[in-house]
């Protein structure tokens, strides 16, 4: 095998040198009955050639040349170059997690950076060195939000991607924790007034998405101040991390999750992507997940190193903030060497570029077809359209022009009746919009 | 030749001390569309002026700021990396090519299953492999990582309780397991039961059996265990828990002890988790992004996070999602798949008789490794090891030389350091797990700085216990870091 430098020959001379003269005498220690005596019943070894043949054949039966207009938390942005080429190198994605300071300290100072460009685009004072994704990233906030209230009960907008709501459901269950749905009003914004009613001094938490599912961007300052008043935190989840680029930040939140595969990491079917979750000075003992801190070594030089262990499973065991082992560090240094490379301008154009062609296609879609677009509140890049009457139609029509419409919404939001969420990025060009529009009257 | 000398190390700020206004790496197309002004489309109260304190950078200075970076990192293509539990090996490079497919990074999870049935075929092709080299019926690719497939798979073993009408109360775990393990059960709502180890290092079957009971809902065991020992009870093990109706969790972190040799389904094992990260070389990049897949028995198969990759009857690939049983999501999508592509290239390259050889040699590599530091090194068990091996500083402790003073030594000698201080149940524990990526040369070099670090420790421990001497940095105030922690620049 080409991944094993050891030949027939060395093994015979490791061996000897043991006074062995079977590699089986080492496995004596396991019961002859409970060996597998025969081989896996798997296929037989590919060679190199044969590996790039299978996957280009698997990767080829993929819709590649679709005009997609899917988001609903994950996103088609430019990716300059630069970012596959810089975490290409072995350097970072070959090393382990950076326990030992001294020779980790690139990954450490990466992650570093990573946490302050967090800090910076939501507002917050600390953030973590990143989590699995948006999903467990709100889930965590919610878990973290408990510990520090004490209380059982949380209130999530309706307009929480469902995918997160299931994820919090799931962990939550077990847990004693409650959660309870806040209905959504026609301006696509949460129902503030059904908050209002629904807190009381039970309450932990309050969880607010913006840009919503639907697009639209939250007032999450209202709802922040509604949780302050009955001592209940007021959780901000963030599922297009680019909004933040433009968007005044979520200062007002207790704790601010989310999901930052908008910032250079691929869409993957969905993963590997990148979760944050930053928060106040004053809650970090209560984060979970890793941390790097800045010090000095011995000599009195900077250095970094992961700090608050004592919060971390492998200290804490069963009394740890979370079972977390892991963050997700070649993603978040794909976040971070994409903000060096777009900087607040580029940021800012590329997120401008997303208001305003989505501002286009809601424009030519309500001029130009018979269809509805809903929620008039300001939005990010997507929207949701509902369709006029044989709208199923023409969207089997348009996947077979090879156009996706976008995000299904039926099965997550019956009452919307035939509804699509449209995600237009500054990738979508004028040509493609065009096309939809078309193909939508 | 000796294995390090001395290079230029270039030293790097932070990006938020470099740049210029107005310098930039990027560029996009001009807009291409009619617009209105933007306060017309958002609300001016809703937008903001700029991000305070992000740096403008030109290309060449992000380039040049990351490979700074870069060389200060330890990393696998340099080197043996000791660290036992953590299974570094060699990361094919195939892999990294073909997930970056445009077809794979461009596919997006809500697609209809009719435009991804590549992706499918990947992760169907997966759950096959994983299901045939564990011995399980069934498989989800969901979690993102180890500890997530712990968490994934103890919630399936309260859905199982509690749909025979009590989720139990207790998890029982052994002394010598990964932090993870406790914290996984702690989430999942039971309460951990901790079961001692014996004389031999496994776990000890009377205390065992005395602390079963009814409110037991499962026996988490990691096997070969964190000590590279095999549980030659397992048998037993699953019989006397299976006896009290509880069910047999396996942490599948050591799987690359056992690939074709001899498979958990098969000594009773009713759900495991396996970290593609380590046995199947999705690479660590730096802590993440693993994969921490579930296998399990039928019994299980109910309870699955949805969606579960199903085939229709014309033969398409889709996610089914209904699935009244299943325990929820646990993540949103269907897990890494970026991680699944390497995964299975991994073990697409192998084929059955590469998969058994890379175990062979593992445990062969390991054995070699501890014939030749034991006696120098203390070894606290002396049972057979498989894949690892944990020694412990008893024997440099007299001079005051810790495992940890012993690790950052090594550091000098141009290795990472071993596992260390862990498992819990070896004071000053030795951990090392070479695995089978590594020729016959590089172990002795590591054999050899090993021997030369314990030599050291007799005659100039002050020499070992302010190491690393050759490093970029000397060690770091760690207290002094956590005492007021900087967790971002403030400028």
């Amino acid at each position: 095998m080409r991944y094993i430098p050891c030949s027939e020959s060395d093994r015979k001379s490791l061996l000897g040198s043991m006074g062995l003269n079977s590699v089986e005498q080492l496995f004596s220690g396991i019961p002859e009955n409970l060996r597998l005596r025969r081989l896996l019943n798997i296929p037989a070894a590919l060679s190199e050639p044969e590996l790039l043949a299978y996957f280009q054949k698997a990767a080829a039966q993929n819709a590649e040349d679709y005009i997609s207009f899917l988001g609903a938390g994950v996103y088609r942005h430019f990716i300059p170059v630069v970012v596959d080429s810089l975490i290409s190198r072995s350097e970072f994605y070959t090393a382990y997690t950076p326990y030992q300071a001294e020779v980790s300290q690139g990954t450490l100072q990466a992650i570093f950076e990573f946490q302050t460009y967090i800090t910076q685009l939501t507002g917050q004072e600390v953030a973590n060195a990143s989590l699995y994704d948006g999903s467990t990233a709100v889930t965590e906030g919610m878990l973290m939000a408990h510990r520090v209230t004490k209380r059982k009960k949380f209130l999530v907008a309706k307009t929480v991607h469902p995918e997160y709501r299931a994820v919090m459901a799931t962990y939550s269950r077990n847990l004693g924790i409650e959660v309870h749905t806040i209905d959504y009003l026609p301006t696509g914004r949460i129902d503030l007034s059904q908050l209002e009613n629904a807190l009381d001094d039970t309450v932990a938490g309050v969880i607010v998405q913006s840009p919503n599912f639907f697009g639209t961007i939250e007032d999450t300052a209202a709802a922040s101040s509604l949780a302050l008043r009955h001592g209940a935190l007021s959780i901000v989840n963030v599922c297009e991390a680019l909004s933040l680029g433009i968007l005044r930040p979520p200062t007002h939140a207790d704790i601010v999750t989310g999901e930052a595969q908008s910032l250079g990491v691929p869409m993957s079917f969905g993963g590997p992507h990148v979760g944050f979750l930053a928060t106040r000075e004053k809650l970090v003992r209560q984060m979970p997940g890793r941390l790097v801190g800045m010090g000095a070594d011995q000599e009195g030089r900077r250095a970094f190193v992961l700090t608050l262990a004592t919060r971390e499973q492998h200290i804490r065991r069963e009394r740890a903030t979370s079972n977390i082992c892991t963050n997700q560090s070649l993603c978040a240094l794909m976040c971070t060497i994409y903000l060096a490379t777009l900087g607040p301008r580029g940021l800012r154009e590329a997120a401008e570029q997303n208001i305003r062609k989505t501002d286009y296609a809601v424009t030519r879609i309500q001029n130009a077809t018979s269809h509805r677009v809903l929620f008039p509140s300001a939005r990010f890049n997507e929207f949701v359209v509902q369709l006029a009457n044989g709208g199923e139609d023409r969207l089997q029509r348009l996947l077979q022009k090879n156009i996706v419409p976008g995000f299904h919404l039926g099965q997550t939001y019956p009452e919307l009746g035939d509804a699509v969420l449209v995600c237009v990025t500054e990738t979508t060009t004028r040509e493609d919009i065009d096309a939809l529009v078309e193909g939508l009257k | 030749m000796s294995r390090v000398r001395q290079h230029v190390s270039l030293n790097e700020q932070l990006l938020f001390e470099l740049g210029s206004p107005g310098r930039r790496a990027w560029d996009f197309p001009a807009l291409d569309t009619e617009s209105r002004p933007l306060q017309e489309i958002v609300d001016k109260e809703l937008l903001r002026d700029t991000v305070e304190g992000m740096p403008e950078l030109s290309e060449v200075e992000v380039v040049r700021h990351f490979t700074r970076l870069s060389t200060w990192n330890y990393h696998i293509d340099l080197g043996l990396y000791p660290l036992g539990s953590c299974t570094m090996k060699h990361n094919p490079k195939v892999n990294e090519a073909v997930t970056r497919l445009p077809g794979f990074t461009n596919a997006h999870p809500y697609l209809p299953a009719g435009l991804v049935q590549g992706v499918l075929s990947v992760q169907s092709a997966l759950e096959s492999c994983l299901a045939e080299i564990s011995g399980m019926d069934a498989v989800t690719l969901q979690p993102a990582a180890g500890a997530h497939g712990e968490l994934t798979g103890i919630l399936m073993i309260r859905a199982y309780h509690q749909a025979r009408g009590n989720p139990r109360r207790r998890v029982l775990v052994p002394d010598s397991a990964h932090g993870t393990n406790p914290a996984s059960v702690a989430i999942s709502g039971y309460v951990v039961g901790h079961i001692p180890s014996s004389h031999r290092g496994t776990v000890d079957l009377e205390a065992l059996r005395g602390l079963m009971a009814d409110d037991v809902a499962a026996v988490m065991i990691t096997n070969p265990n964190t000590l590279g020992i095999f549980e030659s009870d397992i048998a037993a093990i699953a019989e006397i828990v299976h006896s009290h109706g509880a069910l047999l969790y396996m942490d599948g972190a050591n799987l690359n002890a056992m690939l074709g040799i001899t498979r958990p389904g098969d000594f009773g094992v009713d759900v495991l988790h396996i970290n593609l990260h380590k046995t199947f070389t999705t690479p660590h990049g730096g802590g993440g992004p693993g994969a921490g897949p579930v296998a399990v028995k039928k019994i299980l198969e109910p309870y699955l996070p949805y969606p579960v990759l199903a085939k229709d009857s014309g033969g398409t690939l889709f996610h089914n999602a209904d699935r009244p049983q299943s325990i929820g999501k646990v993540k949103a999508y269907t897990g890494h798949f970026g991680m699944h592509v390497r995964a299975l290239c991994y073990i697409l390259a192998n084929g059955p008789e590469g998969l058994k050889e890379t175990t062979e040699v593992a445990v062969l590599n390991a054995n070699y490794i501890r014939f030749k530091l034991q006696g120098v090194y203390s070894l606290p068990y002396n049972s057979p090891t498989l894949h690892e091996v944990v020694f412990s500083d008893k024997n440099q402790d007299k001079r005051g030389v810790s495992v940890w003073d012993i690790g950052k030594r090594l550091i000098d000698y141009g290795f990472h350091p071993p596992t260390t201080s862990f498992p819990l149940i070896v004071s000053g524990a030795i951990m090392i797990e070479p695995t089978e990526t590594e020729s016959r040369d590089e172990l002795d070099a590591f054999i050899a700085a090993m021997l030369a670090v314990a030599q050291e420790a007799e005659t100039n421990p002050e020499l070992v216990k302010s190491a690393p001497h050759n490093a970029r940095i000397r060690r770091v105030d760690e207290a002094a870091a956590a005492r007021k922690p900087v967790l971002r620049w403030k400028g």
